[in-house]
């Protein structure tokens, strides 16, 4: 690429509190329409707004797991527009004095670890939803209004503009999402909404030392649509500069669908959002002893996890990173470690066939039916060799079926491995007397036949032969 | 400090209010009373008083995070010139309007 692309991005968090903001409506997502207000978050004249503590908790707890500090004297201000979405006029935000200011989050990028700069966190609310009666805003006669979203408390993270590709992006969102979730401050949905991400991007000739004009990319909605979004939008903006033309200072909004960026409105036409002090809520101060508190409360963090997991478990960096991304996956890592002393093994089979079963199932880790302790079970069995790695997939089916435990689907099945050398030797002469062919091919030099005929007592034993052993009674017999 | 016609019909706009051209003048000069009136501050010598958004004394003032009842559908509409599917109807929205 011929340009260096810079990124930034904001990232709405909507906080898993059972309140909302500023009142006492339940702020869980969904349920009828219009049956999760009151006057005060749907904007009735005198209804004042009262500040949820667990939100301002939920803030400080974020910022000290990004590294912030945390801004002792707050107070909230206004930003005022017109839309349906926001009964009162304005969004109840914090732009003077954020909360939280100056982390990081560090993240591995080509085997490297990066800093990405945060710039400040905020809190503020979340608006109303709109449904439309046509297929876009711009053919809809009407628009129906339901308000459950209203005051929905939020933090918005703000990036420093340190991301260098849409890739970097990802990660970065990726691993903002493994924190917030570890913390338990957010359900981090994105199809939900509860994760929500806008990327300011902008492109500039590597030799330049001030940024290029930036565009605002809003809708991207999951992951994919982060990296792809910015991936069609450093195009479109060096395709522009490669035909002399000028990058302008724009909103532009992701088409998943067609995968591309449409301009929304040209952001110099005056978006005046007088903000001010808002004279219906009082300052609050985070005192350090109550910060102090909140750090208390933090959790072991992905980082720590995963230095835990390379280290006194040694598993690679490649296997912990996929263990540690899911809060729920880490979970069932370290419930399996309490019964199997195999972390490799456990590595193995979460990243193997429980995420490949969750998968094309369209499920998460939380809705994984077998117990961890009975993977773990499994997997002893393996080690003790009473199952073979080949049979193990079978009790796995099972145990997705039935939920019974392995020893007992062993035992129902006849699964158990065959290791008794007496046993195997009659397998193995009966093979050799069958197949006399492939026993000449072999002791002639043919190494391939030795496979087909392991082959064959696997067959003969439906599976259960402990191979290792095959493999060595037949080189005994046909040496 | 001077407020000009322009700036009063700026402001006016944001606030999707209209203002005849035969009112503007008094609008201006209602402008520009109100900010000459708070002005007056401004002499004040402030240099030993902290900055504040709240003349209220109080601080920190917040609830627990536990569930209130909210408004049933019915009620919350009850108000509500025109309502579809539970919602409340609004004209058609503009494109640029929002966040």
């Amino acid at each position: 690429m011929k340009y260096e692309t810079i990124i930034g991005l904001e990232t709405h968090v909507e906080l898993k509190t059972a309140t909302k903001c500023f009142c006492s409506c339940p702020a869980e997502f969904g349920g009828e329409p219009n049956t999760h207000t009151c006057p005060t978050c749907t904007g009735m004249p005198g209804a004042l707004p009262v500040l949820n503590k667990k939100v301002v908790e939920f803030a400080i707890k974020t910022g000290l797991a990004l590294n912030c500090e945390i801004q002792r004297y707050n107070r909230f201000d206004r930003k005022n527009y017109f839309y349906p979405d926001l009964p009162k006029g304005y969004q109840i935000s914090q732009l003077f004095l954020p909360i939280c200011r100056g982390g990081y989050v560090d993240i591995e990028t080509d085997g490297a670890t990066k800093r990405i700069g945060i710039t400040r966190i905020h809190i503020e609310e979340d608006a109303g939803k709109l449904i439309h009666s046509g297929a876009s805003i711009s053919d809809s006669d009407f628009s129906v209004v339901d308000y459950n979203r209203s005051s929905v408390p939020l933090i918005e993270i703000v990036s420093e503009p340190d991301l260098r590709s849409p890739q970097e992006a990802r990660i970065f969102m990726e691993k903002l999402r493994s924190i917030l979730e570890y913390i338990g401050v957010s359900d981090c949905k994105m199809q939900e909404g509860s994760l929500r991400c806008d990327a300011n991007v902008s492109i500039r000739p590597p030799e330049q030392k001030e940024f290029g004009v930036r565009s605002e990319i809003k809708n991207l909605n999951s992951f994919r649509s982060v990296q792809r979004g910015i991936e069609y939008e450093q195009i479109r903006q060096a395709a522009v500069l490669d035909e002399g033309g000028k990058v302008i200072q724009e909103t532009r909004t992701w088409d998943e669908e067609k995968g591309v960026t449409h301009s929304m409105r040209s952001k110099e036409e005056a978006h005046d959002y007088r903000y001010f002090p808002d004279p219906d809520l009082v300052p609050f101060v985070a005192e350090p002893e109550w910060v102090a508190k909140i750090a208390e409360t933090l959790p072991e963090l992905p980082d720590a996890r995963k230095e835990r997991l390379t280290g006194r478990l040694g598993l690679s960096a490649y296997d912990a990173s996929g263990v540690i991304a899911r809060l729920a996956t880490a979970d069932y890592f370290d419930e399996a470690m309490k019964h199997t002393g195999d972390a490799k093994a456990v590595a193995n089979w979460i990243l193997g066939d429980i995420s490949a079963w969750l998968n094309s199932n369209n499920l998460e880790m939380r809705d994984f039916p077998v117990a961890a302790g009975n993977i773990s079970a499994m997997i002893n069995l393996i080690n003790k060799g009473v199952l073979s790695s080949k049979l193990a997939k079978t009790v796995f089916e099972e145990m997705l079926k039935s939920g019974k435990a392995p020893a007992e689907i062993v035992r129902e099945k006849g699964l158990e491995q065959i290791s008794d050398a007496g046993a195997l030797a009659l397998a193995v002469e009966k093979i050799i007397k069958d197949n006399p062919k492939s026993a000449e091919d072999y002791k002639a030099g043919k190494d391939r036949a030795l496979g087909f005929l392991v082959g064959q007592v696997m067959k003969e034993t439906r599976g259960r032969a402990n191979p290792e052993m095959i493999n060595k009674l037949l080189r005994e017999k046909l040496s | 400090m001077k407020v000009s016609a322009q700036e009063v019909q700026y402001i006016a706009k944001l606030a999707r209010l209209e203002i005849p051209e035969e009112d503007l003048a008094l609008f201006v000069r209602q402008f520009n009373d109100i900010l000459g009136y708070a002005g007056m501050l401004g002499k004040l010598d402030t240099e030993k008083v902290e900055p504040t958004a709240q003349v209220l004394p109080y601080g920190n003032v917040m609830r627990e995070d536990a569930a209130g009842t909210p408004l049933t559908q019915e009620e919350a509409l009850s108000n509500a010139p025109a309502q579809k599917d539970g919602g409340y109807l609004v004209a058609r929205v503009m494109e640029g309007g929002g966040v």
